[in-house]
């Protein structure tokens, strides 16, 4: 296991060095021109050239890059170019917001998934298995947007049970220590604001859930159908288990590898994806820091905000490959 | 049994970070409940700095414009000038030295007086590249609207001095008609001295100014909570105890939460939203007088549009009626010339093209485009303020220039490329617009067509259009401050631009915004900075 672990880490190194390449080409490669956006719009050309030397956007491309790679061996992200704050520093509130809001929604959508799964399985072919299988297809083909503006129109607009946006009262000053406000109002023990946190969390939390709970009662049915066909199950019935039992214990353990799969990839997809959501939600996380990053040409928070992004979700993947191993110890990748 | 360390660990971990957290926290300040009146406006997007001089962006500017006081303010509810941190002022017959004498007992958010010494020391932060504090990011707006800056051979100001603790004087190289107009824009507002010394580079996220309110918390693309500053010189003001900007980014969702009572207030409406505002008793309606202007560009360099009479001819081919019902849902007035009516010198005689297409053939025959020509027109992609969809009014034109005979390809970009492009001229046709930045005619005509801003690249007179008698009157407008001489100056250039059409002037846009009926006192200001200060709402639970 051990072994495993590190070999697995070491294979991140090429990885990572391919993913920087990329975010550094793709940035550099987009039209537009980033002294221009900093000195804004109605700067003389002199003073357009003078940032342009500043930032070293005068050097060839490759030693550009190299630079680039020096600062981030060194923790340095960059300074973004219109805040001119360091980007490391920037990014902790927004990633905590997106993480919030993901790890919220993964929850809610592995606990309604696997269980959709796993009860139309066990009920195949019942009343049961056919409505939860039509609304998992509903699910996946709803548009995550229009949900949430009828999630808004319902439940905060018509019937004025949750906040419409937002992470918590504006009207409340929190001096934020984790960024995970459920965390940290937890923390200052005030259950009344971690209430009002809990409220704002709970719309886009399901929106953003809609899709991947659909997809894990999917693919935890079929796991489920196909490992209920083999014999140990019916040996595990023969010995006089109960139900329940075989169900959640011998056929879960064992039809799990490939729910996990997909719950490790919807995460990963969520934390860089979630810009609708958090548009509509006015939810401040990486999604809408990205968008706007990228809507106002400010290209060092785009390549290191994206390369976070992606190393995150290969460390997601990491993660998962060692649950893998560790459910099922069968697995050992490339072990000879 | 090999499994259990990996939970222990993790669980260990967990428990272990969340010590070192509270630990962190035992000096917190921790959480403030609201007590008091609060108002939220809701935006669509959030401020970048709040550093007012170092920002172009309305969405800065309205947060600053509350944090800050300038030496002169624009009236309530037009763009005429008015005390504000001075209380009175002259000037020299030849327009080259102005006295202001300083209101007394202001003093900034931090307890340091507003004087002399204030005044003098932020216009040398903002003129003077090498002053220690002129830091922290680009002062745009200042070489933008005063000639460069210190040294350079168009800077107007050549000098701010102290004549005594609450005056001020401003020596001017060459006299300029807008120097009030220019003075009174928020980027121009008085900072805190011992605040900006103390670290101009994070001035921008701990503002301190003398305005109405003070700043308190800023959680980036959320919200920017505003205190009322109890000293606030101009007594009984702010009615409300907190302002709030939020920023919501989805139009829709903004709107919902103003329904559901998020927000008291909103900007950025879908224009399709708005009839629903008037039908609700709980919401009412503003309409903004749009200081802007949307139009249609002839690139001038290029052939055939050098010819007066295609220029013309396409001018009677636009029908800006439907237009402004198609695209601007009826929230729009028809631009007839380069500048909006409710500002200085604007000339109601100048007649505008009318809609009709059998003159436009007639134009373009008289020409010699009888067999029809072919044209590119350039359209942004992206949603402006004065432009909402500018794809789709290309589609339109299109279709009327068609019976005309002139076949036009549609060309659109992503908006930051589309304004690189077009400023440097590579289209034949280009839809594109203007925010006024101070209420003055100045700030339309001779930036948006003089010859002198139709440089080869980075143009703001994207037409190319290079008459020198229009030159000579806008020069001679802006460095008169003989308000009645320079109404007629610009009322003349504007007979003369209608006559030479460099342009089709499309639209002024209309810009609605909603809030609760329980709102009082809002005015929308054409400059869009808003007085929110002025503005009371009934106490929500």
């Amino acid at each position: 296991m051990f072994a495993y672990t590190v070999r697995r880490l070491l294979m991140l190194i090429p990885v990572l060095i391919g993913m920087s390449i990329i975010t550094f080409a793709v940035v550099h490669l987009i039209p537009g021109d980033p002294a221009q956006t900093i000195a804004g719009e109605k700067a003389t050309p002199q003073r357009v050239e003078e940032i342009r030397k500043e930032l070293g956007l005068d050097q060839p491309l490759y030693k550009q890059y190299l630079d680039y790679v020096k600062g981030l061996l060194q923790g340095d992200l960059g300074k973004s170019l219109i805040t001119k704050r360091p980007i490391s520093e920037e990014i902790g509130p927004f990633l905590a917001a997106t993480a919030e809001l993901v790890l919220t929604s993964m929850l809610i959508a592995v606990f309604f998934g696997v269980n959709l799964g796993i009860i139309s399985a066990w009920r195949q072919n019942s009343w049961f298995d056919y409505t939860s299988m039509v609304i998992a297809l509903i699910g996946i083909s709803i548009p995550v947007f229009w949900l949430g503006l009828m999630e808004q129109w319902l439940f905060a607009q018509t019937l004025d049970w949750l906040p419409s946006n937002g992470r918590m009262d504006p009207r409340i000053q929190m001096v934020p220590i984790t960024h995970f406000y459920v965390i940290d109002t937890l923390i200052y023990g005030d259950t009344e604001v971690l209430w009002d946190v809990v409220k704002h969390l709970i719309l886009p939390a399901v929106a953003l859930a809609t899709v991947p709970m659909a997809i894990i009662a999917r693919i935890t049915r079929s796991s489920m159908l196909e490992v209920m066909r083999s014999d140990y199950i019916r040996t595990a019935r023969a010995k006089g288990l109960s139900e329940f039992w075989v169900v959640y214990k011998h056929t879960l353990k064992n039809a799990a590898i490939p729910v996990l799969t997909v719950i490790g990839l919807q995460l990963g997809l969520l934390l860089g994806g979630a810009v609708l959501t958090e548009t509509i939600f006015s939810w401040p996380g990486i999604g809408r820091y990205l968008y706007t990053a990228i809507s106002e040409r400010d290209y060092t928070v785009v390549q290191s905000g994206i390369l976070v992004v992606a190393t995150m979700f290969v460390l997601i993947n990491l993660l998962v490959d060692l649950i893998y191993a560790w459910i099922d110890p069968r697995i050992q990748y490339g072990r000879k | 049994m090999r499994k259990k360390p990996f939970w222990t660990l993790a669980l260990a971990m967990v428990f272990l970070l969340s010590m070192v957290l509270v630990a962190c926290n035992s000096g917190g300040g921790g959480i403030k409940k609201d007590t008091g009146t609060t108002l939220i406006y809701g935006r669509g997007a959030d401020a970048k700095k709040l550093d007012p001089i170092q920002v172009t962006d309305g969405e800065s500017l309205k947060v600053t414009g509350m944090i800050y006081d300038t030496l002169v303010q624009y009236k309530d509810e037009n763009t005429e000038i008015q005390p504000g941190l001075a209380e009175k002022w002259e000037s020299s017959p030849d327009g080259k030295v102005w006295t202001f004498h300083l209101r007394k007992n202001v003093k900034f958010h931090d307890g340091t007086p507003f004087n002399a010494d204030a005044v003098v020391f932020n216009f040398e932060r903002w003129m003077d590249k090498n002053h220690p504090q002129h830091k922290g990011g680009e002062f745009t707006y200042y070489p933008d609207m005063f000639g460069g800056y210190k040294g350079d051979k168009d800077h107007v100001i050549k000098a701010v001095t102290k004549v005594d603790d609450y005056t001020v004087k401003f020596e001017l190289n060459r006299p300029i008609g807008p120097f009030l107009a220019n003075l009174a824009m928020p980027p121009f507002a008085i900072g805190s001295p011992t605040a900006i010394k103390k670290d101009p580079e994070k001035f921008n996220e701990n503002p301190v100014g003398t305005g109405p309110f003070k700043f308190k918390e800023w959680k980036k693309n959320d919200t920017i909570t505003l205190e009322k500053n109890p000293d606030y010189w101009d007594k009984g003001y702010p009615k409300v105890d907190k302002l709030i900007f939020k920023s919501i980014p989805d139009n829709a969702a903004r709107f919902t939460a103003l329904k559901s009572g998020d927000i008291d207030i909103m900007d950025g409406m879908n224009p399709s939203d708005v009839a629903q505002v008037q039908q609700d008793k709980k919401l009412q309606l503003f309409k903004q007088q749009g200081m802007n202007v949307a139009y249609l560009s002839f690139n001038m360099k290029k052939k055939p549009l050098d010819n007066p009479k295609v220029r013309q001819a396409i001018n009677y081919a636009v029908d800006k009626k439907r237009i402004i019902s198609n695209f601007y849902a009826g929230l729009a007035e028809p631009a007839v010339n380069p500048y909006p009516s409710f500002m200085l010198g604007y000339n109601k005689d100048v007649k505008d093209y009318e809609f009709n297409l059998d003159k436009a053939k007639q134009l373009l025959k008289e020409a010699g485009f009888e067999k029809g020509l072919k044209l590119k027109l350039y359209a942004p992609q992206d949603p402006r303020p004065y432009l909402p969809n500018g794809k789709k009014v290309a589609e339109f034109l299109k279709e009327d220039f068609k019976k005309i005979g002139i076949d036009v390809e549609i060309v659109t970009f992503e908006w930051k490329t589309y304004q690189e492009k077009v400023k440097s001229g590579e289209h034949e046709l280009a839809l594109y617009g203007w925010n006024g930045d101070n209420g003055d005619p100045d700030n339309f005509l001779y930036v948006l067509l003089d010859k002198n801003n139709a440089r080869e690249k980075d143009a703001s007179n994207i037409s190319y259009y290079t008459s020198e008698e229009v030159h000579k009157l806008l020069v001679e407008a802006q460095s008169s401050i003989d308000q009645n001489k320079r109404v007629e100056l610009y009322k003349k250039a504007q007979e003369i631009i209608k006559q030479d059409a460099p342009w089709v002037p499309l639209v002024h846009a209309t810009v609605p915004i909603a809030g609760k009926a329980e709102i009082k006192g809002f005015f929308p200001h054409p400059t869009s900075t808003y007085k929110l200060h002025k503005v009371s709402v009934e106490k929500k639970n």
